[in-house]
């Protein structure tokens, strides 16, 4: 079985739960930015954790498949239709051959995840199947999806049993256009001014048209850096550090205007100041976010974030049962 | 002598990057005292195969740890990270098995002479070269004293990532032999593949086309990244570069660049590399002493 792409949307990727253990040879992630929309579309469709699927971002794809096959539409609400009929979304749903899938215009949120079961085919590289289009791997040849192409899709692990399975409303996440996020304050805070920190918490934040896989650019303030004579090796800025490592989530802020929040395809390292990171749970809220939407950053402690990160873990594990 | 060293150095800064990294900064500034810390403390961390981590980056004047939290406690991390960092201490005796490598480097190639003309509005001084500005500002009389003094030493790898393969090198040499250069006050949109460049206190080799901030001096025939495991340097990694290896960047002309891109593009090309242990207080002792017999190893035979 595969799908055909008939039309390939804006940037429709094969990604899945992501590529850990070469961050030091400068390899970031990659993989599903909405984890737990990516998650929740394998068990629906009952793959096992870590089966890949497809990340469709803004504008959805067409796609033909060649046989008959299970999937679940979940994450931004961009109505899926089956042959042109509207098929709602969180839901494990049947396709027969030579039935075409394609997508209503976004409502709320920015990327929805296709989940197929058996799930979608590619090589692994380095022991993911995530795209990584910056030097061209993983996934489909390393690139987005182009009209024409071909995935194959894996033998599902036990057919066609989960057809009509849907994630209880209760679970089903609301996209707003306006979100907080919590960081954990940290890494080179100290180079900011104690009032460019409080701004940086207090400032309505809007999301640039810059916002992508790579990481999302931010407007609304103007921040500070202690004054200093430069340290060797750091290069002259006041945003300039000697060159470290960025954890997936960092915040930077070169110039002192617009903060970049770096994502899974981001450079793994660099020369800015970095002043905090936003905790893994919120890195969904935030992929649901596009353009012009505005944000908040809350200063949380890592027992909070522990926390969130814990019920996070529980309600994927209690959907999981339910779905099973 | 050991009690004096370990005051040289700050009181290292433990941190969480989210929930999911441990990052600490050893130093604000850049040494090599610093960076073969980093390396010490990060090797010692990988042999202890501690369950829970998931990634270990040294980089040069910190390192990162990246974990799964629900295994290993970042607190409980910090704690074993804080005895190793006494362990280590001002890493007297600590050995590095690293390699001397023979790394061709065209200085003033055409190609990144085009890039820098091409974006001379975003850079500090518009009316000379990359080459001549930075010569200028490091108080060289010529921009041949400075390609002498950069190509004069070898150079350690302290730090790869930005994108894959990319080697951030620090040169052996005393601190105030140290070259310092701005980046570009704008970065560049574009930089060619393997253009060997500099910003801060490091020289790079950009492992791929894409934009840059630092200036530009020369290029390398051979790559660093290699994606498809033609060259028989990259059977075991796509990525030539490992922390620690020890870069000698030897300045070819015209007709061996082409010689060398002719055997990459042949799959026949191999770099020449010599196995080496490395003795940081040595190098921190008599660093142009010690660089001449790691010269003597890379091309004694």
């Amino acid at each position: 079985m595969a799908i055909r792409v008939r039309q390939p949307g804006l940037l429709t990727t094969v990604q899945d739960a992501g590529r850990f253990g070469y961050y030091d040879i400068g390899m970031p992630p990659s993989g599903a930015m909405d984890l737990f929309s990516y998650r929740v579309g394998n068990y629906l469709v009952g793959n096992p954790d870590g089966a890949a699927g497809l990340e469709i971002t803004y504008m959805g794809p067409e796609l033909e498949f060649t046989g008959d096959a299970v999937l679940a539409v979940t994450g931004a609400e961009m109505p899926p239709k089956i042959n042109g009929e509207e098929a709602p979304t969180w839901e494990a749903l049947r396709v027969r051959e030579g039935d075409v899938l394609s997508f209503d215009y976004l409502r709320s949120g920015a990327r929805a995840y296709l989940a197929v079961a058996g799930g979608i085919e590619v090589p692994e590289f380095m022991d993911s199947r995530s795209t990584y289009t910056l030097i061209g791997l993983g996934g489909h040849e390393g690139r987005a999806l182009q009209e024409g192409d071909e995935l194959r899709v894996g033998e599902p692990a036990n057919g066609s049993g989960r057809v009509g399975r849907r994630l209880d409303e209760r679970h089903i996440p609301a996209y707003a256009d306006e979100v907080e996020l919590r960081v954990i304050i940290g890494l080179c805070s100290y180079r900011l001014t104690e009032e460019s920190l409080e701004e940086f918490l207090t400032v309505e934040w809007t999301v640039t048209p810059d916002a992508d896989r790579i990481g999302y650019r931010y407007r609304g303030g103007e921040l500070r850096f202690v004054e200093r004579e430069q340290p060797p090796g750091a290069g002259s800025d006041p945003a300039n550090v000697v060159d470290l490592g960025y954890p997936v989530g960092s915040i930077q802020v070169p110039g002192g205007v617009e903060p970049i929040v770096l994502l899974n395809d981001a450079v793994t390292g660099g020369g800015y100041a970095t002043i905090g990171t936003v905790i893994s749970v919120d890195r969904d809220v935030l992929a649901q976010t596009k353009t012009n939407d505005r944000t908040r950053f809350r200063s949380v402690t890592l027992e909070e974030a522990l926390q969130a990160r814990r019920e996070r873990r529980e309600l994927l594990a209690a959907i999981k049962e339910e779905l099973a | 002598m050991r009690g004096d060293m370990q005051t040289e150095l700050p009181q290292a800064r433990y941190s969480y990057g989210g929930d999911e990294y441990v990052f600490v900064e050893l130093a604000e500034g850049m040494s090599l005292k610093v960076n073969f810390r980093a390396m010490a403390i990060t090797n010692r961390l990988r042999e202890e195969n501690i369950e829970g981590i998931t990634d270990i980056c040294p980089s040069n004047a910190s390192y990162m740890v990246r974990i799964d939290p629900d295994v290993l406690h970042p607190d409980e991390l910090i704690g074993r990270l804080r005895e190793i960092d006494a362990e280590v201490g001002d890493v007297a005796g600590v050995e590095l098995r690293t390699r001397v490598v023979d790394v061709p480097v065209m200085m003033e190639d055409p190609w990144t002479h085009e890039t820098l003309m091409r974006f001379r509005d975003r850079h500090q001084d518009p009316n000379s070269t990359d080459l001549e500005y930075s010569a200028r500002i490091n108080g060289f009389e010529s921009k041949e004293a400075f390609i002498e003094a950069l190509l004069g030493s070898p150079w350690i790898v302290t730090m790869i990532g930005f994108v894959p393969g990319l080697p951030w090198c620090y040169q052996l040499v005393p601190p105030e032999e140290q070259v310092e250069v701005p980046k570009y006050v704008r970065p560049r949109t574009y930089t060619p593949e393997r253009a060997f460049g500099f910003g801060g206190g490091f020289a790079v080799i950009y492992s791929v086309e894409g934009a840059g901030g630092y200036q530009l001096f020369g290029r390398a025939p051979a790559p660093v990244l290699d994606v498809k495991q033609r060259l028989k340097d990259f059977r075991e990694s796509i990525v030539f570069p490992r922390p620690g290896d020890i870069f000698n960047f030897r300045r070819i002309d015209r007709e061996e660049y082409d010689r060398i891109e002719a055997e990459v593009e042949a799959g026949t090309f191999e770099y020449r590399i010599r196995e080496f242990t490395f003795h940081p207080d040595r190098s921190l002792e008599d660093p142009h002493a010690y660089n001449e017999e790691i010269l003597g190893v890379l091309y004694g035979d």
